[in-house]
């Protein structure tokens, strides 16, 4: 497929390496994520994870690790910009709240996976294609319009309300950082007035060949 | 590929909401008022005492919520609304303001119909003023009561049985977040005023909090 066809090219070129040679379900599910958001654009990436997460069937232990995963991408990638974005200034500050917030996330998803009962997932390497600060800028954008649908996409399978409440204190930031790098790229901050398409049949089958 | 794929929301775009008018104002100054003292107004539902929630003023159980979430949009809007015809915003504040405004109508539409969907009744709009004095205050009013709608959703997220309403609402609740940063910048506040977790309001907190704009 070529470039042009893809709604968001970058998405297509982010790497998830395992070294250990023991491929999660998380990971699975990550680049399939990745995936559907570069062909379909982000909205469509809730859609997919909930189905996803609905065949593997493990319950809010591999919802929460699931959710980890994306964190983990995300704050390797702002702990990375920091010094690989050229960023400076407003931006700078803004890249240091955003780690810092992610990294939180981490940990808290962490805790949580070890409270039910779960081992948390190793955090696999990633490799993040960008050469600038536009080109960071965009990549972030896309990072986290795929992690506020994809959590608005798990959580409604989220059986424990302890956890459900956490996943949506989660993605409500998500949601604040995702209009603030939108602002920066001189982008709508809230480009649809739904954060996940309201008819999912529709889309899931676009996205039926990325459910693994 | 569109981003967008909304089909089953109607899109018609959303009619005076306020047949009143100065909705907008009042709500935001009101919302920031800790020290106000609230008055009763005839148009809010006697609060329910004892252990029933107090989204159960509403209906009972999804359709109180969806009515709850649907009395604030129809306020947000008719706030939206009633900054727009005040003229104290332009350019690019304007541009954003009407967009905000258009994404709350259409939250109007959705939970409406999301009422309907489950054989309830729509919760009638509230009439509403709002103070709109200078761009300053009521961007300050605009944050606080998005700030506010935020933490309301995520308040009743986890009380929420139905899954199809708990995704529509969480589709809801992150756009709500995104409008709340939006002002907290043009402010010049942090985004994330929470820190990294966002908190939750419950429907006590947040119907008191904008019970004085609502003036019948």
């Amino acid at each position: 497929m070529s470039d042009h066809e893809l709604t968001h090219p970058e998405l297509a070129e982010v790497a998830v390496i395992d070294d250990s040679e023991d491929l999660s379900r998380s990971e699975v599910i990550l680049k399939g994520a990745l995936a559907t958001g570069a062909i379909y654009g982000t909205l469509m990436v809730g859609p997919y994870v909930r189905k996803a997460l609905a065949m593997s069937g493990g319950g809010d232990i591999d919802i929460v690790n699931f959710a980890l995963t994306l964190e983990y991408l995300e704050s390797a990638f702002y702990a990375e910009a920091k010094k690989r974005a050229g960023a400076k200034g407003e931006l700078m500050k803004l890249i240091d709240l955003l780690a810092d917030d992610e990294q939180q996330h981490v940990e808290a998803l962490t805790a949580t996976v070890k409270q039910l009962g779960g081992k948390p997932v190793a955090e696999p390497k990633f490799e993040f294609p960008y050469d600038d600060t536009a080109s960071f800028l965009k990549l972030a954008q896309t990072f986290e319009d795929t992690g506020v649908s994809a959590y608005n996409g798990a959580a409604p399978m989220i059986k424990s309300k302890e956890v459900l409440g956490a996943a949506g204190s989660i993605v409500q930031v998500e949601a604040r950082h995702a209009a603030a790098i939108r602002l920066q790229n001189s982008e709508e901050p809230a480009p649809a007035a739904f954060d996940t398409p309201l008819d999912e049949k529709q889309v899931l089958k676009a996205v039926e060949p990325f459910l693994a | 590929m569109p981003e967008s794929t909304q089909a089953g929301v109607s899109r018609r775009k959303f009619m005076a909401v306020g047949g009143g008018s100065v909705a907008l104002a009042a709500f935001l100054a009101a919302c920031g008022d800790d020290s106000g003292t609230t008055t009763t107004t005839s148009s809010m539902p006697a609060k329910s005492s004892g252990q029933t929630s107090e989204t159960e003023q509403f209906g009972k159980g999804d359709i109180g919520i969806l009515n709850y979430a649907l009395t604030l949009e129809y306020l947000e809007t008719a706030f939206y609304a009633d900054v727009v015809k005040s003229g104290l915003f332009k350019g690019k504040d304007l541009a954003v303001i009407k967009k905000f405004g258009e994404e709350e109508a259409e939250h109007v539409d959705a939970l409406t119909a999301a009422v309907k969907q489950l054989g309830g009744k729509p919760a009638p709009e509230p009439k509403a003023e709002f103070p709109l004095e200078d761009a300053k205050s009521v961007t300050e009013l605009a944050a606080t009561v998005e700030n506010l709608g935020a933490a309301a959703y995520l308040g009743q997220a986890a009380n929420i049985e139905s899954p199809e309403v708990l995704a529509s609402a969480l589709a809801i609740h992150s756009v709500e977040g995104r409008h709340a940063a939006v002002l907290n910048t043009l402010l010049g506040k942090s985004i994330t005023p929470d820190g990294a977790f966002a908190k939750p309001a419950d429907a006590k907190t947040v119907l008191e909090s904008v019970e004085p704009f609502i003036v019948g």
